[in-house]
């Protein structure tokens, strides 16, 4: 029923349009009529959009407390000799079952009291859609009688519809804001949780990763160690071995790009850089667990060092390769933007390319440099493909790069998937983990746009 | 109108006489060019240019926008190297040596041949870096107190020195743009070079500034051989002793500056300098 009040309002909303052009245009045509503010458009538009916008928030709250009124109801209308000496949770789970019946969808033979609440669920269910299109229609149609009267030859609609446009675009950037804080306070909320259980000092200080404790008494499992720093250490590790190979990588194609390839070069490069950067993290994930961690397992054999399958270097590796792009065309753009005048200056005193490259325009150019390569960082904090396909499962306390560690983007993956339940510290330590996390490369991020910002300021 | 008169702008002559009055007391050579001709492209910006350029005195070339005169002033030092697709043929020499020639040094010519730009063009480093950038790169300084020495005795020839002495480690970038055009002299200047190249050095600057900037290049050609391309008559008339008036990729007429402003002997440089075009 939502689904035809919508179409309704898309209708309803066209009408209106074509209802205020038509009778603006009537000012406009007639001879010797006052000039005539805005054009016809504008004032279809003025109705169309008041029309339109007060009954989609309409019909959106209603569908949005329709079930939450309709259940108190029900539960209201159950005979109080159903509901007496019945918790809340055996309340909501009656509840459940009516609603479960009410769509059609039957266990067993329901009792009596049930089966009666269910039918009357559905018929107040029809009522309320019905009431729902036709509060809609009726405000609908009120609001165009009135809007249409507005319309006059000197009424400002015009202006009224950028009004309403800036009102809209206000709202998408507010729900963008709102999301956001709804993510930050459930993260915070759960991970408050978890520190009810595990004390804030163990999980940042603490040694020991064993998140996997018993759900039910009759399972078998460790004991349970919540100490976050080898996953932590993992992540630093895995890394700081992808901007090892993503920093000169990357910085040098951006050095070669602006300084000394020719247009053609630049123009088969950068394109492929882009699909670089276009590649799905999971098929990294391929290539670091089929090619790159069994060369270096061979490799190391060769050289007669004991390696993991899936060591922290294959991993960081792969990552390393995926976020070269952001790297060099964050330094490729900083590069460009030092002005021209300043190579030619240098150039002029008779310094060769690479005495101007590093003596000038990389100098110069450093901050941005810094700002894509802390971007970078954070991009590789966050990724969690690559090392949940190639990176270990067990926390280990390391920096041997042949040795396997584990990622806070991995424990999380594993601690959510599979048994869980939500009161867990299992569970909950997910949360924790992912609320450092965002921390960190929130952090990074800042710092990052802050020293971008300030490099911009240096030449404008 | 005087502009009719002239030729159309893609049909430069393909022979055409430099009208050329000496000095009475000639100087020696220092710069000659031969038959210069520059190719953006398929375009020609300059259709043989001749000229000699004396040593010690500061030569000025003018003209409208678009003559030719700044690319004749990059093929000097050979900055035209470092645009795509510019091509330049005839002969240039520097002390009788071919600066064209592939056996010699770009990078050492260019130490030899310094050049200020139309914009005070600092590097984001400070005062003291910037104009110990050259003697570091050349390795001019055996010691950090001749460099020193050499960093100081540059900020006074450019006549800087007195008002950044307290302030040598702070940016240059900082200076006010007169103050910064200096410094880019001064940058220059600390090389050594023989000859000086200045792009319109003062069309950036406000009139004092540029005062000061016209008594700075008076200075400096007691050492340096100056070449200067200008929008500004006045400061030609002020500054030079030989000018050289470009039109449409060709060298129209050159000569002494009292000669060229007060009876030039072509149409096209009267028209010019009077203000009838341009």
């Amino acid at each position: 029923m939502v689904g035809y009040s919508l179409l309704l309002i898309v209708i309803l909303s066209l009408v209106a349009y074509y209802v205020g052009r038509s009778s603006a245009k009537r000012f406009a045509g007639g001879a010797g009529s006052e000039k005539i503010h805005s054009l016809p458009g504008y004032h279809g538009a003025f109705i169309a959009v008041w029309v339109g916008i007060p009954a989609f928030v309409l019909v959106l709250l209603w569908a949005s407390f329709q079930g939450a009124t309709l259940d108190n109801l029900v539960l209201a209308s159950l005979p109080s000799g159903f509901t007496e000496g019945k918790s809340p949770a055996e309340l909501n789970l009656a509840l459940s079952e009516i609603r479960n019946l009410a769509s059609g969808r039957t266990f067993g033979t329901p009792a009596p009291e049930i089966q009666l609440a269910a039918e009357r669920l559905v018929s107040w269910q029809n009522i309320a859609s019905w009431a729902m299109l036709v509060v809609a229609a009726t405000l609908m149609i009120l609001v165009l009688v009135f809007a249409r009267t507005r319309i006059a030859p000197r009424f400002r609609a015009r202006n009224s519809v950028e009004h309403v446009l800036s009102g809209l675009m206000i709202f998408c950037s507010v729900v963008a804001i709102l999301t956001t804080v709804g993510i930050i306070v459930s993260l915070l909320y759960e991970s408050i949780a978890f520190f009810r259980l595990v004390p804030i000092t163990e999980f940042l200080f603490g040694l020991k990763w064993e998140p996997q404790i018993a759900l039910r008494p009759d399972q078998i499992a460790g004991a349970g160690a919540f100490g976050a720093v080898p996953v932590f250490a993992g992540t630093l590790l895995i890394s700081a071995i992808a901007l090892i190979v993503a920093i000169p990588i990357g910085l040098f194609t951006a050095i070669y790009l602006v300084e000394y390839a020719d247009d053609r070069v630049r123009n088969v490069v950068k394109p492929i850089m882009e699909i670089l950067a276009g590649i799905p993290t999971v098929v990294f994930g391929f290539f670091a667990v089929l090619t790159v961690a069994p060369a270096i397992r061979e490799a190391g054999g060769l050289l007669g060092v004991v390696t993991s399958p899936n060591s922290a270097l294959a991993a960081g590796f792969v990552m390393g390769i995926m976020i070269i792009p952001f790297i060099s065309s964050l330094s490729d753009d900083a590069l460009r933007a030092v002005p021209r005048s300043m190579r030619d200056g240098s150039l002029a005193m008779g310094a060769t390319a690479s005495e101007t490259m590093t003596r000038v325009l990389l100098p110069a150019a450093l901050p941005g440099i810094m700002g894509g390569i802390l971007l970078a960082a954070s991009r590789a904090i966050g990724e969690t493909m690559i090392v949940v396909m190639a990176a270990g499962l067990i926390a280990t306390l390391t920096i041997n790069p042949m040795d396997s560690v584990t990622t806070v983007t991995v424990q999380i993956v594993s601690m959510l998937i599979g048994d869980t339940s939500f009161d867990s510290p299992k569970t909950l330590a997910a949360f924790a983990l992912g609320l450092v996390l965002f921390i960190v490369t929130l952090g990074l991020n800042v710092l990052a746009l802050q020293i971008v910002k300030k490099y911009r300021e240096q030449y404008e | 109108m005087a502009q009719a008169a002239l030729a159309p702008r893609d049909a430069a002559p393909a022979v055409f006489q430099t009208v050329r009055t000496p000095d009475l007391h000639p100087r020696p050579t220092k710069v000659k060019a031969d038959t210069v001709k520059v190719f953006y492209g398929q375009k020609q910006a300059l259709h043989g240019v001749t000229i000699d350029i004396p040593e010690k005195a500061v030569t000025a070339f003018i003209g409208p926008s678009g003559c030719g005169k700044s690319t004749f002033l990059r093929c000097l030092n050979r900055m035209n190297d470092t645009i795509d697709g510019c091509r330049v043929e005839g002969e240039i020499l520097l002390d009788n040596r071919d600066i064209y020639d592939p056996s010699l040094d770009v990078v050492e010519l260019r130490a030899r041949v310094g050049m200020v730009f139309q914009k005070p063009n600092p590097f984001p480093k400070s005062i003291f870096e910037n104009v110990a950038y050259g003697p570091r790169i050349h390795g001019l300084a055996r010691s950090k107190a001749e460099l020193e020495e050499i960093v100081v005795a540059s900020l006074q020839k450019a006549s800087l020195f007195n008002e950044v002495k307290d302030r040598l480690h702070e940016p240059g970038t900082g200076l006010s743009g007169g103050q910064q055009q200096r410094l880019c002299i001064a940058r220059t200047i600390a090389v050594s070079p023989d000859v000086i190249l200045m792009d319109e050095p003062c069309s950036a600057l406000d009139p004092i500034a540029t005062a000061k900037v016209e008594e700075l290049i008076d200075e400096l050609r007691k050492n340096f051989t100056i070449v200067i391309v200008t929008h500004s008559m006045q400061q030609a008339a002020r500054v030079s002793q030989r000018t050289a008036f470009f039109h449409l990729g060709t060298l129209v007429e050159e000569g002494p500056t009292d000669h060229v402003f007060t009876n030039p002997s072509e149409r096209r440089t009267q028209d010019y300098i009077t203000g009838r075009f341009g």
